[in-house]
């Protein structure tokens, strides 16, 4: 087989991985956040709650989310079954948002007590605080571990194929059981060390341009 | 009447009474240095008056108007706005790093005259505000000695520069009274000569301003009436000539001695 091919063959599994990345980012950024609120809340059955619940997510595999969240619905409560790719993503959605949730929390519980005192003397609002002052300095600190996550993610992704969904890996392999050829493998494995490499250039150009002020 | 009037302070933190009835008052243009060993509620007195902490009982008057009395509701934005009498500069400075020096000292009237007009601002309107605001700022840090560093950041400044670069951001707000909480307790001794001239510079503009230092000479220097605190109450309150010259308090003159030995 060419290469050409080969590469024609794997685009459906290149645009599933592709989109599980895209989504997964997407969605997770800002449903991270809504979960750094919740166990970061005043009122603490929402608090333990989102901690529990961060702690379960956490404390699994994400391979055995991918499975419940697909045959789960089925087998509980007699549903008709997610399309695969859905339960795909949302499984990969809520697992990277709770890891983003960690981060940002510890980003946020990182900034001195003494930048929101001084924009309340200031005469500004919770909001304001947290927008002009905080978020800022929170995004400054959090590059580098969101960078290791996404960049974990883009590896994730083959863990689709657990319900058969077919995504990069998955795909090459459909070849090379059929046509006894190898490089397909190898191809693949430069494809997925391209993308990391390209956002690590990208991460890492973000990182210094943040780095204009220190601390 | 008196331009501040504090009566009655109380504040506990869960079983530790730290203020036990502080009453003490002030006029308009005049200093008042707090001293006091560690541990005795200097700091929580000067929160309480910014409203950073809300005191269990006790009245807050500036200039007549009522800001706290026990028992007293109000909201966010009342809150806000009673704060906004008193400013606060803090021990450690406590500036925005991701920003300008000259942007630490606009950023907070920006937002407040943005939110304070009535109708949504035409552009050319708020361009007006914001150029006036960017003209007193840079007013205010050329009077603390800045003006060659506005455009600078605070992490390329030293303490001494940034602790002026607070005093304009606390300035930029027009406070009644300008609160400064050990402002120089942060920086190398050689520093705090800069620090202490902008206090002193800042009086004889009749300032209204409640300093809490542990420099002896400059309260003795600066102020025209000094406290010393004690376990939460004001155990001494008199000129300065009196507090540092004859003390009436043994604890008083058993501090003194002791910050003499070693200021
Ligand atoms: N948020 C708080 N929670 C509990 N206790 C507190 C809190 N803030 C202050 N205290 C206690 O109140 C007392 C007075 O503290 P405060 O900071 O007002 O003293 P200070 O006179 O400013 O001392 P220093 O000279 O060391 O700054 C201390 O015993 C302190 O432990
Ligand atoms: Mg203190």
């Amino acid at each position: 087989m060419s290469f050409l091919e080969v590469t024609a063959q794997l685009a459906d599994g290149f645009l599933t991985t592709l989109l599980i990345f895209a989504v997964t980012l997407v969605c997770s950024i800002p449903l991270g956040l809504v979960i750094t609120f919740g166990s970061m809340s005043k009122i603490k059955p929402i608090k333990w709650l989102t901690k529990t619940f961060v702690w379960i997510i956490r404390g699994t595999p994400l391979m055995l989310q991918i499975i419940i969240v697909f045959y789960g619905p089925g087998l509980l409560f007699g549903w008709r079954a997610l399309d695969r790719l859905v339960a795909v993503l949302i499984a990969f959605v809520i697992n990277y948002a709770c890891y983003f949730s960690e981060i940002y929390r510890g980003g946020i519980e990182s900034i001195p007590k003494g930048q929101y005192e001084a924009g309340q003397v200031l005469g500004m609002t919770k909001t304001q605080i947290f927008f002009k002052i905080v978020l800022f300095q929170v995004i400054k600190r959090i590059v580098a571990p969101m960078g290791n996550e996404i960049i974990t993610l883009v590896k994730d992704t083959s863990l689709a194929r657990v319900i058969a969904v077919t995504e990069l890996v998955k795909a090459a392999e459909t070849i090379i059981s059929l046509k006894a050829i190898i490089w397909p493998l190898f191809y693949i494995g430069a494809f997925y060390l391209l993308f990391s490499g390209l956002l690590s250039i990208l991460l890492s150009r973000i990182e210094k341009k943040l780095n204009y002020y220190s601390g | 009447m008196a331009f501040l009037e504090i009566e009655n302070i109380y504040k506990n933190f869960g079983k530790t009474e730290v203020l036990k009835g502080i009453n003490f008052s002030l006029e308009k243009g005049e200093v008042l240095a707090i001293i006091g060993s560690s541990g005795s509620g200097k700091t929580t007195l000067l929160r309480c008056m910014n409203f950073l902490e809300q005191p269990d009982e006790g009245k807050i008057k500036v200039n007549g108007e009522t800001l706290f009395e026990s028992g007293m509701q109000f909201s966010d934005r009342e809150a806000r706005e009673k704060r906004l009498h008193f400013g606060l500069v803090f021990q450690s400075f406590n500036l925005f790093p991701q920003y300008t020096v000259l942007k630490n000292v606009s950023l907070a009237p920006e937002l407040l005259a943005v939110e304070n007009s009535e109708k949504k601002l035409s552009r050319a309107e708020k361009a007006e505000i914001f150029r006036e605001i960017d003209e007193n700022s840079r007013r205010l840090l050329d009077m603390v000695g800045l003006s060659e560093k506005i455009e600078s950041y605070p992490c390329e400044l030293s303490g001494g520069q940034q602790q002026r670069v607070a005093i304009a951001r606390a300035l930029a707000m027009k406070p009644d009274i300008l609160c400064f909480d050990e402002p120089t307790s942060a920086l190398d001794p050689e520093l705090t000569g800069e620090v202490l001239r902008v206090i002193r510079e800042l009086k004889s503009s009749d300032r209204t301003m409640i300093v809490v230092t542990h420099e002896m000479n400059f309260a003795k220097g600066v102020a025209d009436k000094v406290i010393f605190m004690a376990d939460g109450v004001i155990e001494e309150i008199g000129i300065p000539d009196e507090v540092f010259g004859n003390p009436k308090s043994e604890k008083t003159r058993a501090f003194l001695e002791k910050s003499l030995e070693n200021p």
